[in-house]
């Protein structure tokens, strides 16, 4: 189903979702789009993942399982961070970076 | 053009524009919602690549469990109609200067790499080779790390219900007169 596409579409679309989400990272304050961000990262390098098990070695299933897990832990990531958001959320009644810092210095 | 090429401009022009709207959308739940399509999307690039597992996991998890956590999220903690600032245009542009450049480097070298594929047959990934690879030991075995992820998913279960449950030795807390 991927013929006529090389390899290196697959990773240069991997290469702009990976960057955009580098953007949003940097730039975003809310904890939830930063959280969003992070999202984007991990599904374009899961696509890296899959694009080069695919073209490169479809005879193995490395990546494949690689992306498995990259999701699992993706999951348990999102889980977490969210449960760390509502509590922040209830000690300081705001989700921005820059007025949780009770810890600075 | 055929129609996988087609199928793939489509995804990804849908992906790449709602990544960059995703980042730099003002209003909240919009952006996860676009975030919802990007994920979609990916999901149908998974489904090109012949991995239909993973995409099928990819929908269920990805696009209907993380999107839909993160949507209660934000409804628990912003208001519906709650509109970022914009950001500050100096933060904007360096941000933007260092993702260009950052993909400006990592794509030349991906065109200047050539990639020399294996003769190897290709592999039909069904549900019957995952189920045993999860659960094999040996060079095409995943036992290891199946086990950790399963640890790490229980872990994960715990801390998050042990974080956001109310009460605990945090109620003794005098931080905010609000907190219960």
């Amino acid at each position: 189903m991927n013929a006529g596409i090389p390899l290196s579409y697959f990773l240069i679309l991997a290469a702009v979702m990976f960057f955009t989400g580098i953007y949003g990272f940097l730039t975003r304050r809310n904890l939830i789009t930063i959280l969003m961000s992070v999202e984007l990262i991990l599904n374009s390098v899961n696509i890296n993942f899959l694009a080069l098990n695919r073209y490169l070695f479809p005879h193995k299933l490395e990546g494949f399982f690689f992306s498995l897990f990259i999701i699992t832990v993706a999951a348990a990531e999102a889980a977490v961070a969210i449960a760390l958001i509502i509590n922040i959320y209830r000690r300081f009644t705001t989700i921005n970076v820059e007025d949780v810092n009770i810890m600075k210095y | 053009m055929t129609l996988n090429q087609l199928m793939f401009i489509l995804f990804a022009s849908i992906i790449v524009v709602f990544s960059i709207l995703t980042v730099t959308s003002r209003r909240i739940l919009r952006a996860a919602v676009y975030l919802l399509f990007v994920l979609i999307s990916t999901a149908g690039l998974y489904f090109m690549l012949n991995y239909a597992f993973l995409a099928a996991v990819q929908l269920t998890l990805y696009a209907g469990g993380i999107v839909v956590l993160i949507i209660f999220s934000i409804l628990l903690t912003s208001h519906i109609s709650l509109k970022f600032e914009p950001v500050e245009w100096k933060k904007s542009l360096f941000s933007a200067l260092a993702a260009i450049a950052g993909a400006l480097i990592t794509i030349i070298t991906i065109l200047d790499f050539t990639f020399s594929a294996t003769n190897e047959a290709a592999r039909e990934v069904n549900m019957r080779l995952v189920g045993k690879s999860l659960l094999s030991v040996g060079s095409d075995g995943y036992i290891l790390p199946f086990e950790v992820i399963s640890v790490l998913l229980l872990a994960a279960m715990v801390a998050a219900i042990i974080i956001a449950k109310k009460g605990g030795p945090k109620s003794t807390d005098t931080q905010t007169s609000n907190y219960q």
